[in-house]
């Protein structure tokens, strides 16, 4: 977050991005409890079956109407090969206008820049950044030590491949890690990039409340990162030791997801 | 005891100048009309942290866009001029599954779900109208209301600021020609004119050459017997594509290379030329101004129908005769229908012209035709006429006044800084290119102008860091 809101958005006048067809997937509540809908963003090369497999039914158990969005290139959405940061946060404040009520966006790793920069067009009830990657080149240092050959393609366009280490502690079975893994995609290389070049996203419009939440032995986020990230929004994060980057598939899934409800359970959010 | 004249005998209840009871609503704001920028100031006045009190004479939201609405300007075949990027609001999109351009239908219905998903129709109190609008010392009003169509009785509320978002598209402007009264045929407005049974089978003939006199045209081309389409001047009639892509984003993609006026000019001259070709081969008369220097006509199908025969340019109309119509060229008419499609005059019956600093036309003068320079606790919203869409604008606009509101509590000084440029902006007129001398264009803006001051004046009204 830098300088101001800006108005004048020439760029997005002249050349808005291009319509796709987007995958959402959705748990919803049996019934109106009154509680915000909560819109999930996946990190790059995820999609939003990431969320499917335990968070959105768990949401919408605890009454949240919960859906989540792959952005373009990502999940089973329509392909994006030179899709940037803002064709991503289009796809995801696309999606959040679309619902009946003001949204809470929840981003995970590279999907918290994403919604970071969709804060900016939309005014947001709440926002979660879960093991925010918000780039830099912090973050690209720590991965080409943790995992060099799976990091230095990604410097020539090629795929960034996180290895089931960096994504999952030891807890969870390993071949729900090996398949979790195995399902990733991959971000476009421009997109890529810019992790490690972008415009500072401009301040979210609405003053959302923002909550940092990540794991300190999340082997793509150094646990500095995350205390960095909850400052910039003015907090502190919810942490979850012992836990890998993927907060959402990892074997205790249910402490975060339950923590952030329990965070917008209680919150001036309602 | 003497109690305070401002207040009842029991000095409970707050009272008017002229002595009737004030619910006093505190803090509160008032918004008037819940059309499109209605529901931007309450939107955005809701987000910080005011509470609203909206009135709306209609039953429903969406303003000008709602064709349910006796006042509503809009016809079945009205779609926007403005494309989806320019035309919607900032922080909430239209879908990507729309057209470029959306049909009034769509367009309410983008108002209704604004409503339903930032929950501000519990603010709106629909079916009432404002009557009144008086200051009520230390910077407050007193807002009279009473049920829309006059039946029942008034109630006088005090809030700490006002938004007045009425609308500008609603009170026809009717030109009164020599010989109009005793014209036996029919005469409408523009605004009257709803859908193409009205012209099916008659001959038609159309005054005025702006969009809804261009729509209006059009679509009598296809339906009426005869279509006349007088104008008194030459335009620029650009179409809603130009190589492939909406108008308005081309021309933003131009605006982006921030060349100066003239060579823009040249440039568009030079594309519509070339796209839309000589004008006087289809005996339209050629433009007396500029292109940019009239509000934006955008009609791709005008000319179409002209070369098919369909609308007949003709002049000004100089006279009515008890059955014709004389043109200034001397021709005669014989319409069944006259439709005046000669435009709408901005009114605000319930506030005193004085408020507004009105000059010796009539017209408000006010920063960024927002903010009057003697009225901190009063904005108006929707006031603009853009060459793009007017929600982006009033958007700001009342993003600009809410945080004006808290700044005033907050940092006095800083706060000063904006009053200074509010005082010194009244006369300004954020269009780059001088419109003709046509008096409807006196809040016309250049959108990018405009937008750059209102950027200038948020930036002073960025909020205190904590
Ligand atoms: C035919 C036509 C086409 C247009 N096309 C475009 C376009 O393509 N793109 C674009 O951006 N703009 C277009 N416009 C401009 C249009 O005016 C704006 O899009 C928008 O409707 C302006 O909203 P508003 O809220 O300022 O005014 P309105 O929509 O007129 O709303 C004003 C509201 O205030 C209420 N009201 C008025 N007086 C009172 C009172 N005393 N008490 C209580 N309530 C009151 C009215 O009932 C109404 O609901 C078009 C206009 C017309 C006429
Ligand atoms: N499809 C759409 O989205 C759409 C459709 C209709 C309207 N609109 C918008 O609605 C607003 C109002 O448009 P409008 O077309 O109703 O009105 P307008 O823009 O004010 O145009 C009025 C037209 O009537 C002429 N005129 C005015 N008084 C006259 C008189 N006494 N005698 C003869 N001619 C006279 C004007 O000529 P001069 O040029 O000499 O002033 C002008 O051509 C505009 O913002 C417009 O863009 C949009």
């Amino acid at each position: 977050m830098s300088g101001g809101t800006r108005i004048i958005r020439s760029r997005e006048w002249a050349r808005p991005p291009a319509p796709v067809r987007r995958e959402v997937r959705r748990a919803l509540p049996a019934g109106d409890e009154g509680k915000p809908p909560l819109l999930f963003v996946p990190g790059f090369g995820s999609g939003a079956g990431a969320f499917a497999e335990h968070w959105l039914d768990h949401a919408a158990g605890r009454g949240f109407p919960a859906y989540a969005v792959s952005p373009r290139g990502h999940g089973l959405s329509a392909p994006g090969p030179g899709a940037t940061l803002r064709e991503y946060a289009h796809d995801v404040v696309q999606e959040a206008a679309a619902l009946p009520r003001r949204a809470v966006l929840v981003g995970h790793g590279a999907g918290a820049l994403v919604v970071a920069y969709g804060l900016a067009r939309y005014p947001a009830r709440a926002a979660v950044l879960v093991s925010p990657v918000l780039g830099g080149f912090g973050p690209l240092r720590a991965a080409l030590a943790r995992n060099p050959f799976g990091t230095v393609p990604a410097l020539f366009g090629g795929p960034l491949r996180l290895s089931r280490r960096q994504l999952f502690s030891r807890e969870l079975p390993e071949h729900l890690a090996d398949e979790y893994a195995d399902r990733r995609g991959r971000a476009s290389a421009r997109a890529q990039w810019q992790l490690l070049r972008h415009r500072p996203p401009e301040p979210a419009v609405g003053d959302p409340p923002v909550l940092v939440a990540g794991s300190p032995d999340d082997r793509v986020v150094p646990a500095k990162a995350l205390t960095e990230a909850a400052r910039r929004y003015g907090g502190a994060p919810l942490l979850f030791p012992g836990m890998g980057h993927e907060l959402m598939l990892d074997a205790r899934w249910r402490e975060p997801i339950d923590a952030i409800l329990d965070w917008l359970d209680k919150g001036s959010v309602l | 005891m003497s109690t305070d004249p401002g207040y009842d005998a029991n000095g409970t209840l707050p009272l008017t100048r002229d002595g009737r009871a004030v619910s006093d609503r505190g803090g509160t704001v008032c918004v008037i009309g819940a059309g499109a920028s209605g529901l931007a100031a309450v939107k955005n006045l809701l987000e910080h942290g005011f509470g609203v009190d909206c009135y709306e004479r209609e039953t429903g939201v969406g303003g000008a866009w709602n064709w349910r609405h006796d006042r509503s300007p809009v016809s079945a075949g009205t779609h926007l001029i403005s494309s989806k990027p320019m035309s919607q609001y900032p922080d909430f999109p239209m879908p990507d599954a729309w057209p470029d351009y959306p049909a009034h239908g769509l367009v309410l219905s983008y108002l209704e779900r604004y409503a339903e998903h930032f929950e501000l129709k519990p603010h709106v109190w629909f079916g009432t109208e404002v009557v009144r609008v008086e200051p009520a010392g230390g910077d407050r009003w007193d807002v009279t209301t009473r049920s829309t169509g006059g039946c029942g009785s008034q109630r006088t509320s005090r809030y700490a600021a006002v938004v007045v978002a009425n609308g500008h598209n609603w009170a026809p402007r009717m030109p009164a020609y020599e010989g109009q009264e005793s014209y036996r045929g029919e005469i409408i407005h523009g605004s009257a004119y709803k859908e193409p049974n009205q012209v099916r089978g008659r001959k038609v003939l159309v005054v005025g050459g702006g969009n809804t006199g261009c729509d209006i045209a059009v679509e009598a081309a296809t339906h009426a017997a005869r279509c006349w389409h007088s104008t008194r001047r030459g335009y620029w009639y650009a179409p809603k594509y130009l190589m492939g892509r909406p108008t308005d984003q081309v021309n933003a993609g131009v605006l982006r290379w921030r060349l100066p006026l003239w060579l823009r000019q040249r440039l568009m001259h030079r594309v519509l030329r070339l796209v839309v070709g000589d004008l006087t081969r289809f005996g339209l008369p050629r433009p007396d101004h500029g292109v940019f220097q009239s509000h934006p006509i955008v009609n791709g199908q005008l000319l179409h129908h002209v070369g098919h025969g369909g609308i007949r340019p003709v002049p000004e109309v100089a006279r009515f005769t008890r059955h014709s119509v004389i043109l200034t060229d001397g021709r005669e008419l014989d319409p069944d229908l006259v439709v005046m499609a000669t435009g709408y005059e901005p009114r605000f019956e319930f506030l005193d012209p004085g408020l507004l600093d009105r000059d010796a036309d009539g017209r408000p003068r006010l920063y960024l035709h927002t903010f009057p320079a003697a009225q901190p606790t009063l904005a108006v919203a929707g006031l603009v006429q853009p060459d793009s869409g007017v929600l982006p604008l009033a958007h700001w606009q009342s993003v600009a006044f809410a945080r004006w509101l808290r700044l005033r509590e907050a940092a006095p000084q800083r706060a000063a800084r904006f009053r200074e440029r509010v005082s010194g902006g009244a006369r300004g007129r954020w269009k780059d290119a001088t419109p003709t001398d046509s008096p409807r264009h006196w809040f016309e803006v250049s959108h990018d102008v405009y937008l750059r001051e209102l950027q200038r004046a948020l930036d002073d009204l960025k909020a205190v860091p904590a």
